[in-house]
């Protein structure tokens, strides 16, 4: 059994985020980590692992530039057992189509019984790709699970739908993705950073891939920035220290000056 | 006039906000026709009245029976039968996720979150936690857009709201993901949060005890909504987590209470027209966001507010 967690190299959020002059997001300029939003992948997997009868193998796998060799690194480190790195030049720039398409390929090329996302990259934060990776593979997709399990060759997740709870069920193979209600992710032991240098890293290339290049990196994208433009900075509000109620009366009286009351 | 297509969400058998707020943008690129996953019969109406001239029914049990794959068919099958000028859906996790198949099956281009549509489909995004504001458009292919709610006021513009069945053949492929338990959400009584005037919010600093941001909000006939510290300490239900994993909220007025003010929390509330923070700490980074800041213990100031709220309402 094989299990492909698809990890992101994120900028930091925590830190000042910028758009590149294409209108791309600024990769070099800012920190950059794995997506905490894709621990949550890594940590499903491994959980699934250690739930499990078989013999389980996790490969983490990401598209993105050199940087992006940090989150494998991560993923390594935490307990996946292998990495697959997508790096090329042209995927600069590249749409959530491209992506999915770039990626549909690896998951080919890599196979896999079971695909592992995050709900949505902390940068684009489209929470699209797993499901657009399903539809080129052909397989079904279970997104947004809070709780995963695996049972033969059949994965169910429970999520918190739009207006229900639900409890979706799946045949392998099959595109799962996993939110951050689904359990804290672990964090690497020294173990695991000792032992994630020796574990294997492949370095693709589109070429590697085999994959159609049509639409791919920023000349093919589907979508065009036109503008970015920061928000500008928020007037200073009217701060007010609570004494004997003077907090609250200003609120009321806030209230009541704007017509909420 | 070329037609959009426009996905409406049906809950309680009305017509959601955010849909009618998508049928009064779908006008600035041409002819709003409604697709209804259901029934359509008692909706057509409200439909019409605010702009949709078609309102296309597409029933079939397989929509309810498994997740997304079967509306992606309907709409494969509509872009093709009346090539439309943009297919506009409001957002939601299944509308994404039918948005991005789609926009897969047609090799068109894909924008989420739009909090503004204009002429040509062209859109306006808020990005990176609120921080930045990116004008986009597609290139190429059928525009696929999402849209964030309150982009716009409903405006009526009474349309004909002629009901049409859609016949639909769905995939077996498209049958993967089966639905095999569902359980509706019990409704709060109170405005549905992404779509509320006013939303009263809750953080660690309540200690557990929503008690007086639920007395606000009630007296305000406003939303509650709670930070990812709350939910995660299990003092409030995730459907009502405010923040970049949770809703994303943009409501007339915003009031934060005991909530520090993280990055994740500020992407879903940014946005706010107006926000007022009370925090005991000074220093809270939140307050950088306030119209008004009360420095102070929420426990106090709030039902000290609520009081008052009252009495001026009578
Ligand atoms: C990938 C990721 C996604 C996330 N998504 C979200 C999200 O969607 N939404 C979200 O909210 N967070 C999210 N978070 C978490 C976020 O980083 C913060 O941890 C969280 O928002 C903190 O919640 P809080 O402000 O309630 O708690 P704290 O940061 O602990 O702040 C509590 C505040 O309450 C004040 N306080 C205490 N007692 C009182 C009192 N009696 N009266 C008044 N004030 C008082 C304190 O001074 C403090 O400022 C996410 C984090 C990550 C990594
Ligand atoms: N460049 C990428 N490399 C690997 N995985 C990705 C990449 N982009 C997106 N994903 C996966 O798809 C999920 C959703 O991403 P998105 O749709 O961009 O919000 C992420 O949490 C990842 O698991």
């Amino acid at each position: 059994m094989k299990i492909l967690a698809l990890v992101k190299h994120v900028p930091d959020a925590t830190g000042d985020r910028e758009f590149a002059d294409d209108g791309t997001v600024d990769r070099e300029g800012a920190d950059g980590l794995l997506s905490e939003l894709d621990e949550y992948a890594v940590e499903q997997s491994l959980q699934i692992r250690e739930n499990s009868d078989d013999d389980v193998e996790i490969v983490a796998l990401t598209v993105g530039p050199d940087d992006a060799a940090d989150a494998i690194k991560k993923a390594l480190q935490m307990g996946a057992d292998a990495g697959i790195h997508i790096n090329d030049e042209a995927i600069h720039g590249s749409d959530a189509l491209a992506t999915s398409k770039i990626l549909a390929a690896a998951v080919q090329k890599a196979g896999a019984d079971l695909v592992v996302c995050g709900m949505a990259s902390t940068d684009g934060n489209m929470g699209v790709v797993p499901a657009m990776l399903a539809e080129r593979l052909g397989w079904p997709a279970a997104t947004f699970g809070h709780t995963v399990s695996l049972e033969g060759q059949s994965v169910t997740i429970k999520r918190d739908g739009d207006t229900a709870a639900q409890t979706v069920q799946a045949n392998l193979p099959a595109v799962v993705s996993v939110t951050d209600q689904s359990g804290e992710a672990r964090y690497p032991s020294m173990k695991g950073v000792i032992a994630a240098k020796k574990k294997p890293v492949d370095e693709w290339t589109l070429d590697d891939l085999g994959v159609d290049t049509a639409g791919i990196g920023l000349e093919g994208a589907a979508t065009k920035v036109t503008d970015t433009t920061p928000r500008p900075p928020k007037q200073a509000g009217t701060i007010v220290t609570d004494e004997d109620g003077s907090g609250a009366n200003a609120l009321v009286e806030f209230l009541s000056t704007n017509k909420f009351i | 006039m070329s037609q959009v297509l426009v996905v409406v969400d049906i809950h309680d058998g009305h017509v959601t906000k955010p849909s009618l707020e998508l049928l009064t943008l779908a006008r600035r690129i041409g002819e709003p026709a409604a697709v209804v996953f259901g029934e359509a019969a008692g909706v057509a109406e409200t439909l019409g009245k605010y702009g949709a001239a078609r309102v296309l029914e597409a029933n079939d049990p397989a929509i309810d029976e498994f997740l997304v794959g079967p509306k992606v068919d309907v709409l494969t099958q509509l872009v093709e039968a009346e090539s439309p000028a943009a297919v506009l859906l409001p957002t939601g996790l299944d509308n994404k996720e039918v948005a991005g198949r789609l926009a897969v099956r047609l090799d068109s281009g894909l924008i989420t979150e739009a909090v503004n549509i204009e002429e040509g489909a062209a859109t306006v995004q808020s990005v990176f936690a609120g921080n930045w504001t990116v004008s986009a458009q597609v290139t190429r292919g059928v525009p696929v857009i999402t849209t964030k709610p309150n982009t716009v006021a409903p405006e009526e513009a009474p349309a004909a709201g002629a009901v049409e069945q859609v016949s639909v053949s769905i995939a077996d492929t498209s049958k993967g993901a089966k639905v095999v338990a569902s359980e509706e959400k019990q409704a709060s009584g109170r405005p549905e949060l992404p779509e509320a005037a006013i939303v009263v919010s809750g953080g660690r600093g309540t200690g557990g005890n929503f008690e007086p941001v639920e007395a606000l909000a009630d007296a305000l006939g406003a939303a509650v909504g709670a930070s990812r510290a709350a939910v995660d300490s299990g003092w409030y239900p995730h459907a009502y987590q405010v923040g970049q994993t949770g809703k994303t909220v943009s409501p007339q007025l915003y009031i934060a209470n005991g909530i520090s003010g993280a990055i994740q929390h500020r992407a879903g509330m940014q946005t706010s027209k107006a926000i007022v923070v009370v925090n005991k700490d000074p220093e809270a980074p939140l307050f950088e966001l306030a119209d008004l800041g009360v420095v102070g213990d929420l426990h106090t100031v709030l039902p000290a507010v609520t009081e008052q709220v009252k009495a001026k309402k009578g």
